[in-house]
């Protein structure tokens, strides 16, 4: 059987049709594919000028590309690599004629329709592209609201979490972000110093100009701790009038201690509060991670919170560096270290209050 | 990093060695236990990490690691819609090796910021293949290692893969066809749930 088309017919079959005689010339190009390029740049030309093929790999003769039918086609024009073409291809015009490829876009239709401003029109009736570019669109529609709730999650979600582990009062941290901050350096086996700060002479404030004037006086220390902080640093209030700062990768507690002193002397400056002013001081105590032989975190809070003892002690408004055997400040040297740490968190998290000693 | 690669490495993990093995992997990477969302961005460091400390963990290379990874990606039960969506690529494993220079194009359709590197087949003779891979992602030539040979099983061909070596400009892979028509291999329709 022989079917014989006019090329109305075929332009209406196939806008995408390419027919080439035997040596390749180009004698008609369907009216899509004749949008691509100006009026006229196809007629006559030699199809292997002016396509590559890809598959077929570099194919440039008649009679290989008629040997082709059957095989997938991968061509672009020549001028334009991007223009990605696919094809399929049936010989011609008898035993030595030519060929008669039909292309398409492929994935690239919607380059292609951006590109050449196409439409419609410009694609056979039976093409589903049109169908293809309508679930495209409403699948990126529906895509795109579902991005959105998925930002808008994991914004909500950061946001409970940073207000899980921070002090609503003054904004630093609170002692669950201390036991996850442990937690880490543990595991990484990353060496630090603890800070314990102590306010003296809070209670007497709270006493006699009230709990509002109280609450301003943390917020004005936490700012002044925030002033002398550097990257690395982790800022805690783990009670009432009590802090502790982590810093990361300093254990030289002799180096820390003019830091602490001007901390102390920071925190002595008057403090404006409605109806006067009021005074405090403290008492740090430092310790640092290198001081132990076992990574036993409860351990380590209740020596820092032994220095402090000693500074209390000593006279308040002063620093004290923890040595071994310094008295602990209660009889169970490990009650204030493991009362300083969080125990709602689950072991998954990091919780090194259940971890194990860990040698180092 | 797109969150279905990260995603699928911590799945991987899970799957393949277990909830503990995951949260030690996770603790070693220093990332949340509970993962990743899949259609999320993250940090591309977290995903280095997670490679890293996934091969300390399991005392495996990185390159095994990612191997295997292509392994599991269309092995396991519970991926079968990624096997599906590779052997809609064509009937034969040939035509299916044909089809990855469109696969980034593909999967930007479905998921537009997933970049992946771009992939040309270059045929060196008969039979005989070089599948170049872009550097978007390096060490993504050896996921292609698992994920080819797989494939090559899934369709009963029978091929020779030789490990990436990075080159000047990326990765490539050599696959050697000794039989595209090996064996049964496993059935594929069209249409889904047949």
């Amino acid at each position: 059987m022989e079917v014989m088309l006019d090329r109305p017919a075929l332009d209406a079959l196939m806008p995408m049709s390419l027919l080439a005689d035997a040596r390749g010339h180009i004698l008609h190009a369907g009216p899509t594919l004749a949008k691509m390029r100006p009026e006229g740049y196809f007629a006559g030309q030699d199809l292997f000028g002016l396509f590559r093929f890809k598959r077929p790999r570099d194919i440039a003769a008649m009679a290989a590309l008629r040997a082709a039918a059957g095989t997938p086609l991968r061509l672009c024009l020549l001028d334009d690599p991007q223009s990605q073409l696919r094809g399929a291809v049936v010989p011609w015009g008898g035993p030595a004629g030519g060929a008669l490829l039909n292309l398409s876009f492929g994935l690239h239709v919607f380059q292609a329709i951006r590109h050449y401003t196409l439409n419609a029109g410009d694609f056979a009736v039976t093409d589903p592209t049109m169908d293809m570019l309508y679930l495209v669109e409403a699948k990126s529609a529906a895509m795109d609201v579902s991005h959105d709730l998925n930002l808008r999650l994991q914004a909500a979600r950061i946001a409970a979490e940073e207000q899980a582990f921070t002090d609503t009062l003054t904004g630093l941290k609170n002692r669950r972000a201390l036991d996850l901050v442990l937690g880490r350096y543990r595991r990484q086996g990353t060496d630090f110093a603890l800070m314990g700060i102590d306010l003296d002479y809070f209670k007497r404030v709270n006493d006699t100009m009230g709990h509002g004037a109280g609450d301003m006086v943390l917020q004005h220390v936490a700012r002044l701790m925030l002033a002398r902080s550097g990257e690395g640093d982790t800022l805690v209030r783990t009670g009432g009038d009590e802090f502790l700062i982590v810093l990361r990768d300093r254990t030289d507690l002799e180096a820390l201690r003019p830091r602490a002193e001007d901390m102390i002397r920071a925190l002595e400056a008057p403090i404006a509060v409605p109806g006067g002013s009021c005074g405090i001081s403290a008492s740090i105590g430092l310790c640092a991670s290198t001081q132990f032989d076992l990574w036993d975190t409860p351990q380590i809070l209740a020596d820092v919170d032994a220095a402090l003892y000693a500074a209390k002690n000593g006279g308040r408004s002063r620093v004290a560096v923890f040595v071994p055997g310094m008295a602990p400040s209660q009889k169970d040297p490990e009650a204030k270290g493991r009362r300083l740490l969080a125990r709602t968190l689950p072991p998954e998290a990091g919780g090194s209050v259940t971890d194990p000693p860990l040698r180092r | 990093m797109h969150g279905l690669i990260n995603r699928s490495i911590q799945m991987f993990i899970r799957d393949t060695y277990g909830a503990g093995v995951w949260r030690d992997v996770a603790q070693e990477a220093d990332i949340d236990p509970a993962g990743f969302e899949a259609m999320l961005s993250y940090d591309d460091g977290q995903t280095w990490a997670l490679l890293e400390a996934a091969s300390q963990t399991l005392g495996r290379s990185p390159d095994c690691v990612l191997e295997d990874l292509g392994t599991y990606l269309v092995s396991h039960p519970g991926l079968e819609p990624v096997r599906r969506l590779l052997r809609f690529g064509g009937a034969s494993f040939v035509d299916f090796l044909h089809s990855l220079d469109e696969l980034p194009d593909r999967v930007r359709l479905a998921v537009p910021q997933l970049d992946l590197p771009q992939l040309e087949l270059v045929p060196v003779d008969e039979a005989c293949f070089r599948l170049e891979c872009g550097r978007r992602l390096p060490g993504f030539a050896h996921v292609l290692v698992g994920l080819l040979r797989t494939m090559a099983d899934d369709y009963g061909a029978l091929v020779l893969l030789d490990r990436p070596a990075p080159g000047q400009d990326g990765d490539h892979v050599c696959i050697r066809l000794i039989d595209n028509g090996f064996a049964a291999g496993r059935s594929f329709q069209l249409a889904a749930g047949g």
